[in-house]
């Protein structure tokens, strides 16, 4: 690696003036990454190094923490919580199955039906971005209470009983961490299907493969990385997310994010807390490390951009 | 969790029985099968919105907003009646304004650097990206907050700046880099050439040509900033931001301006989007 060369698109031979590349010219793309890298530096990797030396501290918060290495911190917080853990994992694998259920149908409507329309269809369908990710969840709540417009009219129907409650339940929690991340979801998959050649679909009719057998052997093979880019996008923050648990759920619906917000604010346990927050970060980074290495990180990553 | 799974599938599904009658009628049904599942999932994903709209216009008394009590004006007029939710937008357009302004910065170069240069430790700086975005919302926040803590700076305002500049720039540099990376860099060596220094090159030349880019990184990491619940909990100390005080409404109730300003900030956010898009679209032409 001869550093600072100019990386043109279609990479040519590099001919590209040695003149130039003098030292000042080889320190550019160095200077550019600079400040950027510090900020994160500072404000990512230096606090999750702290949080680790947290993690191994003892103490209250009355005679401060200190350290002593006691890693059973770790075993201990697994024990206590390992059940809103697996719950966590749980409800980030149901609601990401049902992303890909509901989402590929849209994905694939406006892809290959949308016509003239796609780009207002796909507006449509990031409309919920322009509302606050809290309002909206709070209008379920809003919508499913037990008085609000959707009970009270199925009761009135006799479609329900009077015991029937949606919040508070694993069901409310879910469905709504499904409606949240959903676009996320689509919008990869649209991209992967938009790639297309609908010259492969004519092949495969050529071929007298049926409309079902293209969409099953060509389409969606093909559609395969959009659906890899979007379990990325949604399974990570569902897992991870308290907001959804806390307005729509109950007590039978903690989630590890709750978990990790009491610990901080309430018990005020810091290391437990950060204890918890690092065994959460190391599942899922872990899972998704090795996910973008089966895959690629770069793909992935222009996946999410896209 | 099977039950869950049933029971979460209550989304409305087009029941179409089977109809083997004539051998037409599948072909029929897939023909608007497709459309109308689409939809319904649109009409699903747009449902809060519409209540949101809608309340804002309920005629409350008291502090519940859950029934409907007529149609007024009243909230729109009375907006920034409560001082607690007013100050609380106000700090989060000042958030969102500042921390977009040093992300996109940031941002910017760090994409300019990725998508032009072939450098050592660029592979480092791409994975120290990756690992910004994929991290989980609650991982970085906590983890900021242990650094306040253990240093012992108070929380506040400037914390959650730093947070949201902290989680907006990758985004910003990864639209950027998309594209940098299909620019023609002939563009720069023929100004170069004619005599530009850097600077001029960087402003006249470079700078132009990726503003699509720029200005929607920016676009993104406002969005991001304004709608962030999860780290700024951890990093706000006393300060309430917009998403914080309707958490926290939310177990109290609503006040009916809360929908108002969530429907000025929807219909704010979709003209800037629809304008942009047709802006984009005459440029083309």
């Amino acid at each position: 690696m001869t550093a600072a060369t100019i990386a043109p698109p279609t990479a040519p031979p590099a001919t590209g003036k040695p003149r130039r590349a003098g030292w000042a010219a080889k320190l550019v793309p160095y200077w550019l990454v600079l400040p950027g890298w510090l900020w994160l530096a500072v404000f990512f990797i230096v606090p999750t190094v702290i949080m680790l030396s947290v993690s191994t501290m003892t103490g209250d918060i009355e005679a401060g923490f200190k350290q002593t290495f006691h890693w059973s911190t770790y075993t201990d917080a697994w024990s206590t919580y390992s059940v809103q853990f697996i719950r966590s994992l749980e409800y980030g694998a149901i609601a990401t199955l049902l992303c890909i259920l509901i989402g590929y149908p849209v994905a694939y409507w406006i892809a290959f039906r949308g016509g003239a329309h796609k780009s207002s269809l796909l507006f449509l369908l990031l409309l919920p971005f322009f509302v606050s990710f809290v309002i909206r969840t709070q209008s379920w709540n809003f919508m499913l209470s037990d008085n609000g417009m959707v009970l009270s009219r199925l009761r009135g129907w006799g479609v329900v009983s009077s015991h029937f409650h949606i919040l508070q339940s694993s069901t409310a929690v879910v469905g709504g961490l499904t409606y949240n991340f959903l676009p996320f979801m689509v919008l990869p998959i649209y991209v992967a299907l938009e790639r297309v050649d609908p010259a492969l679909l004519e092949a495969s009719a050529d071929l007298y493969a049926s409309k079902f057998t293209a969409l099953r052997k060509v389409v969606f093979p093909l559609s395969l990385p959009g659906v890899f880019a979007g379990v990325l996008l949604t399974f990570v923050p569902v897992a991870a997310d308290y907001v959804n648990s806390s307005i729509l759920g109950g007590p039978k619906t903690t989630m590890i994010g709750n978990i990790i917000q009491t610990q901080y604010f309430t018990n005020l346990n810091y290391p437990v807390a950060a204890a918890l927050s690092f065994i959460l970060m190391a599942i899922l980074l872990v899972g998704v490390f090795l996910y973008a290495r089966l895959l690629g990180t770069d793909d992935v990553l222009d996946a999410a951009a896209a | 969790m099977a039950s869950v799974t049933s029971q979460v599938l209550r989304a409305p599904e087009p029941t179409e029985p089977a109809k083997p009658k004539r051998r037409s009628a599948r072909r029929v049904s897939g023909r608007w099968l497709l459309p109308a599942w689409g939809w319904l999932v649109i009409a699903w994903l747009c449902a809060p919105i519409i209540v949101m709209i809608v309340f804002g216009f309920n005629n409350t008394t008291g502090k519940f907003n859950i029934r409907w009590q007529g149609f007024t004006l009243r909230n729109y007029r009375n907006v920034f009646g409560i001082d607690g939710l007013t100050n609380a937008l106000e700090n989060s357009l000042g958030i969102a304004a500042i921390s977009t302004v040093l992300a996109t910065i940031l941002g910017t170069f760090l994409g300019m650097a990725l998508g032009r240069y072939r450098f050592r430790g660029s592979g480092s700086v791409t994975l120290l990206l990756f690992a910004n975005i994929a991290a989980p919302e609650v991982v970085l926040g906590a983890a900021m907050l242990s650094m306040f803590l253990t240093l012992g700076v108070p929380r506040g305002y400037l914390t959650i700046v730093l947070a949201h500049v902290m989680f907006s720039l990758a985004y910003v540099a990864v639209t950027v880099r998309a594209r940098m990376v299909g620019l023609d860099p002939s563009m720069e060596e023929a100004a170069r050439d004619l005599g530009a220094g850097p600077v001029t090159t960087f402003f006249k030349v470079t700078l132009p040509i990726i503003m699509p880019g720029v200005l929607a990184g920016a676009l993104l990491a406002f969005a991001l900033s304004i709608d962030d619940y999860i780290i700024t909990s951890f990093n706000s100390g006393n300060t309430v931001t917009f998403p914080l005080y309707v958490f926290g409404a939310s177990r109290t109730g609503v006040p009916p301006q809360v929908n108002v300003m969530g429907t000025l900030i929807f219909m704010f956010g979709v003209l800037v989007a629809i304008f942009g898009a047709l802006s984009s679209r005459r440029k083309r032409v």
